[in-house]
This record gives C-alpha cells, sequence and structure tokens, in this order.
C-alpha cells in the first residue's frame, strides 16, 4: 500500500501562489467575495503562509505553501463525532461532505489551519460555473472541506495505469496534484513515501528536510526542504 | 382563596389560583423577546452560519459558550437537590424544586445551543447514526443524554404529591393532575417507596453530573491547542459549574421571594448559606484560576505564551480583568463580612459571579481559537447581533418556562415542608 506524501523545496519556491490559484480551479474551491474573505472566511484549500523569523537586522520573511498534510496520526480524524473526516486506505485524511454537521470540531482541533468551513451558500459568479471541474463534488453549505490531495487525479492515473496492465511511474506521481502541475518552479513533489526509491521518499531523508510544528506529534506527511543560509 | 384546602401553606398555591395584570405583561414580555431570538434563529437557519460573527480561524463562539454556560448553571440544582440532600441539610428544602427546575432549564437550553452551533443542523441524527465514540463530542451526547433524563425525574418524582393535592383541591385541569399524580394517595407504603426512589437517584445525579461538567471541559482539554489541553480542565469546569450555579440560583430565589411572596419560606438563612458556598466557591475558583495561570507562565512555553499575554494584557485582557473582578473581587468583597451578607448583598454578588463566570467561558474559548499556531491574516472574533438575539430568546425562553410553571405547579415542594415540620 502506498504512503502518499509531498515534498516541498523552499528553496526553489518563489512565492507566486500558482499553487493555490490552480487549487481553486482544479476543486472547485468556492469564490467567497471580497466581504466575505476580508471578514476571514476565504476558502482556500492550498494557502501561503507567510512567516517572520528573527529580529533586524537578522530577520526573514519565509513563505510556507501548506496544503493539508495528511498527518499520519491526525487530530481531525479522532474527535469527529460523526466520522465524516476519516483517513482512507492509503493513508489520505478525506472528508465525507454528505455526512458532516459543521460542528467544526476539526477545525478547532487542526494545528495547520487547513480546514475550511462553508459559512454560506456560496455562488460562482456567471460564467464561472461553466468552468467547474465536473470529477470533484461540489460542496453544499454548512460543511467543512479541506486539500485531498487531489485524490480525484491520484484514482484517475491509477485506474489508466490499471487499464494498461502497469504500476504508475514516479514520474507521472511527482506532478500529479494540481498544485505541483502549476508548480513554474518545480519547486513540489509528490509520490509514494515508503518506496525508497521514489523522488519524494529521496528528498524527504535529506538533511534539509523538516515539517511544521512537528513536536505535536502529528506526523504530517508534508516534508519541506529548508533554505540554504545565504 | 380557601385555606381549609390548601392548609397553612396556601400562600405557595396562590399563584395557580390568582393571576394579575402583571402576569400578563411580563408573559407578553417574555413572549416577544423569544419570538425575536426564534426569528433571529431562523434567519441563521436558513441563510447559514454565516450570518454570526464566526470565521476562521475561531470557528466557535457565543453559541458554544451558552452551550457550556446554561448547562453549567443547571450543577447549581444538582448540588442543592441532590448533594446538600445527601448531606441532610433540611434548610434547603424550600429551595430545592425551582433549583432543580433550573437544572432541566439549564440542560435543555444548553443543548440547543450546542445545535444552534451547528452549521449543518438538519443533520444532527448522525450524532446517533454515525456516532464515532472516539470523539469527546459523542461522550458528550452520552453523559448530557443520561444527565437530561434523570434530572427531569428527579424533578418530576418530588412533585407526585403536592400534583396529588392539586388533584384533590383544585377544581380546574382536573384530568392532567389526575394522570400526573400516578395515583398517588399518600399512603405510608407510597411515601417510603418515593423517598427511596428520590434517594437513589440523588445518588445517581452526583456522578452523572460530575462526568458531563468533565466531558463539556474535555471537549478543550482533549485538543492539542494552548491553553486547552491542561488536565486541570476537568475539575476547573466542575468547580466553575458548581460556582455559576449557586449564582443563578440565588438570583432566582431572590426573583421568586419578591415575585411570589415567598418571605415566609426563603429567609435570610437560605441567602446566608447560599452566600457562603458561593464565598467558598469564589476562593476555590481563585485557587484553580492561580493553579492554571502560574503553571503555564512558569513552563513559558512559546505557543502558550502567546495565549497567555493575550489574556493578561492583549486584546482578551478587557475580559480577564472583569471576570477576575466579577468572579472574585466582587463577590468576596460582599460575601466575608456578615454585614453584608444580607439578601442584597449576596444577590448582587451572585449576579456578578453569573457575569463573570458567562466571561470565563469566554476568556477560555476564544483567545486559544483567536491565536493559531500558525500565522494568520487579522484572527478576532465579535458576536453579532444574531448570536445575542438567540442568547436573549434563551435566557426569555428559560424564564417563561418558570412563569409558566409557577401557574401549574407550586415553586416549593410543600408536601417536604410539612414533613419536615412533622
Amino acid at each position: 500500500m502506498p504512503r502518499w506524501g509531498m515534498v516541498i523545496d523552499l528553496d526553489k519556491c518563489t512565492a507566486c501562489q500558482a499553487c493555490s490559484v490552480a487549487c481553486m480551479v482544479e476543486n472547485n474551491v468556492p469564490i467567497v467575495g471580497q466581504q466575505e474573505s476580508q471578514r476571514n472566511r476565504l476558502i482556500s484549500w492550498h494557502y501561503v503562509l507567510a512567516d517572520a523569523e528573527g529580529e533586524y537586522p537578522h530577520f526573514q520573511a519565509r513563505f510556507i505553501p501548506r496544503p493539508c498534510f495528511h498527518c499520519e496520526n491526525p487530530s481531525c480524524v479522532k474527535v469527529c463525532p460523526v466520522g465524516a473526516t476519516y483517513v482512507d486506505e492509503e493513508g489520505l485524511v478525506l472528508v465525507n461532505y454528505d455526512r458532516c454537521i459543521g460542528c467544526k470540531y476539526c477545525v478547532a482541533n487542526c494545528p495547520y489551519g487547513v480546514r475550511y468551513v462553508n459559512w454560506r451558500h456560496y455562488h460562482w459568479p456567471e460564467p464561472m460555473e461553466q468552468a467547474l471541474n465536473p470529477a470533484v463534488p461540489l460542496r453544499p453549505e454548512g460543511v467543512i472541506e479541506k486539500c485531498t490531495f487531489c485524490v480525484h487525479r491520484l484514482q484517475k492515473a491509477k485506474r489508466e495505469a490499471a487499464a494498461q496492465g502497469r504500476e504508475m511511474t514516479d514520474a507521472e506521481l511527482v506532478l500529479l496534484p494540481a498544485c505541483n502541475q502549476a508548480c513554474p518552479a518545480s519547486a513540489r513533489y509528490f509520490g509514494d513515501l515508503d518506496d525508497p526509491e521514489s523522488t519524494v521518499s529521496r528528498l524527504a531523508r535529506s538533511p534539509r528536510a523538516f515539517r511544521l510544528l512537528e513536536d505535536l506529534g502529528t506526523e504530517p506527511r508534508v516534508y519541506y526542504l529548508a533554505e540554504e543560509k545565504i | 382563596m380557601d385555606h381549609e384546602k390548601f392548609g397553612k401553606h396556601a400562600v405557595l398555591y396562590r399563584p395557580l389560583v390568582h393571576t394579575g395584570k402583571n402576569y400578563y405583561l411580563v408573559v407578553a414580555v417574555l413572549v416577544l423577546v423569544l419570538a425575536w431570538g426564534v426569528g433571529a434563529y431562523i434567519y441563521q437557519f436558513t441563510t447559514g452560519l454565516g450570518v454570526t460573527g464566526l470565521s476562521l480561524p475561531v470557528p466557535w463562539g457565543m453559541h458554544i459558550i451558552n452551550f457550556i454556560f446554561f448547562i453549567a448553571i443547571g450543577f447549581g440544582g444538582t448540588l442543592t437537590s441532590a448533594i446538600l440532600r445527601i448531606f441532610n441539610a433540611e434548610w434547603r428544602i424550600p429551595i430545592t424544586r425551582a433549583a432543580e427546575l433550573m437544572t432541566v432549564c439549564g440542560l435543555i437550553f444548553g443543548t440547543l445551543n450546542v445545535i444552534f452551533a451547528l452549521a449543518k443542523p438538519q443533520r444532527i441524527l448522525n450524532l446517533i447514526l454515525y456516532a464515532h465514540p472516539q470523539s469527546p463530542l459523542i461522550w458528550d451526547v452520552i453523559a448530557i443524554g443520561s444527565y437530561m433524563v434523570l434530572s427531569i425525574v428527579y424533578l418530576y418524582l418530588p412533585m407526585i404529591p403536592d400534583i396529588a393535592t392539586l388533584r384533590d383541591s383544585l377544581p380546574k385541569r382536573r384530568r392532567l393532575y389526575e394522570f400526573l399524580a400516578l395515583g398517588w394517595n399518600g399512603s405510608p407504603k407510597q411515601k417510603k417507596r418515593l423517598e427511596r426512589l428520590i434517594d437513589l437517584l440523588a445518588v445517581l445525579m452526583i456522578p452523572t453530573a460530575v462526568v458531563v461538567h468533565s466531558v463539556l471541559a474535555w471537549i478543550f482539554g482533549m485538543t492539542i491547542r494552548p491553553m486547552w489541553h491542561s488536565t486541570i480542565f476537568g475539575p476547573y469546569f466542575i468547580m466553575g459549574a458548581i460556582f455559576s450555579g449557586i449564582g443563578a440560583l440565588i438570583v432566582v430565589m431572590a426573583i421568586l421571594r419578591r415575585v411570589l411572596h415567598l418571605e415566609g419560606y426563603l429567609k435570610p438563612l437560605h441567602f446566608n448559606n447560599m452566600g457562603l458556598l458561593l464565598l467558598i466557591m469564589s476562593l476555590t475558583w481563585l485557587y484553580f484560576t492561580i493553579a492554571e495561570y502560574l503553571t503555564v507562565f512558569y513552563g513559558n512555553e512559546h505557543s502558550e505564551m502567546i495565549v497567555f499575554w493575550a489574556k493578561l494584557s492583549g486584546e482578551f485582557a478587557p475580559h480577564f480583568w472583569t471576570q477576575v473582578l466579577t468572579c472574585f473581587v466582587i463577590p468576596f468583597a460582599l460575601l466575608i463580612s456578615r454585614r453584608t451578607r444580607t439578601i442584597t448583598g449576596t444577590v448582587i454578588a451572585g449576579i456578578s459571579v453569573v457575569i463573570g463566570m458567562w466571561l470565563e467561558r469566554f476568556v477560555i474559548l476564544v483567545p486559544t481559537l483567536a491565536r493559531p499556531l500558525l500565522s494568520y491574516p487579522r484572527p478576532t472574533y465579535r458576536p453579532n447581533w444574531v448570536e445575542w438575539s438567540v442568547m436573549a430568546g434563551c435566557v426569555a425562553a428559560m424564564s417563561l418556562v418558570f412563569v409558566v410553571y409557577a401557574k401549574f405547579f407550586p415553586l416549593v415542594s410543600v408536601w417536604e415542608l410539612e414533613e419536615h415540620e412533622q
């Protein structure tokens, strides 16, 4: 069984946020509008965190692209009272939109803030609703949604490989999620962390690799490669 | 008013036979406020939770605060009617029924508030159909469900002898009273059974209440958020529930005393005793709060200190220090001396504690959420008119329960008084 994971090279990342935009388009993420967005209701499965480190003159601004980390020990899954958020067979943390009751406990307990609430019924401005991706379900008002590691793309790739009677290759997996595909700096990698030959497992073992808030014990499956000191 | 029928405690039955003009005025005002609250919730239900002041990273707000606050207030009832019963504190008798009614009200409206906090309330049954027992919210469903059943039975059982009196003496609503009296005839055998049953329930109520307030606390304690993930939360919430429960009960007692002319039953002694309990709890509150905050401060862990300073000197300092003033300074100053531990003094202390404990729920809930571990633009939370309206509606509804109840049943347990006099 694969263990899907991601590696993001912060040295290559230019914080252009193409990943966030690609994610919104790919996953039919609702456009909440300016007013709602100013009230912190923005839904952005992929978000680029701005982080300031140190004090002048040793000050450094960091930008950290943040998808869902699909933790091995997800704090969101255990607190869900109805089992609407769950870990699938391949370790992805997903949401059953038909079961979620909108209690927002998972939102409160996710230390990374990857979970978003459909505060209202959001409309897509015309004619954007015609560009919706038929492979991704729309979420009703009131439920929680979040990054799926583009599970629909993964399933499609798996079906295609199976039809051709082969395994998925590392090369096709690396750029599989929409965010990775859109990255102009080629800073992002996706793949099987359990496969010792895969790009992600090789990079995750790099001395530059770290994960966010590692001491919480959530065991995120997204690794970052730290910037080399300039 | 015929005294032969009701005996020397006729004044306790007065509201059932006599209805003044003011009564309708009070009911009209309460119904109006309730209707406003219901309207606000219907607006929220149809438009979505987005009409409230909630946003990210603060997905929980006033509805959750009131959920905990109302259920906590209910502990005042369990304390007086169950704990004091077990300790044979006879002075509690005139208070118990109103206190137990307060418990039932708190539980019902507290539970309603957690439903108000759901973004998809029409799927509430999923909590039973797809219950995921690993979640502290399911522990709550089980604990609060049991507590609610026990409390309602515990309110009803001691009413039976009084209902039987009403059945025999009141010309109206005979069928209702006949049904509710369950064929009570006051024989020694029936009395003995009833007493044993009430004792049994009293013993069951106490651990259930402890579990309820612990699991309420564990909703927060089980998370990995700074200043929530703390072992003190269970005991802290139990203590806080008793504290706010006593405060609220003193206020309810004072209102009933004034409105129903219960001066002969709710005497300065009762306010003095409840005031002393409130004083003890106020000091306990201070101890728990110092224990919690000093431990965090001394440990000096970065993520916890961010929340700590947000409370003590940052955005939430007004809430925090008002809470210290109303939970400790005011009640302590008023209740420490016999001269100010009068009815007025204890009532002011009670009101102060109720406000303070509401603020404490706010100070526990919001700052931790508003200071997420990773950077977030402009994180804050301000409740808006929808949330305030729903809260006002809940308070009006609870008052209405008392007001209507008073027209159907005596708010003081008459038979227990008579028993005690013998």
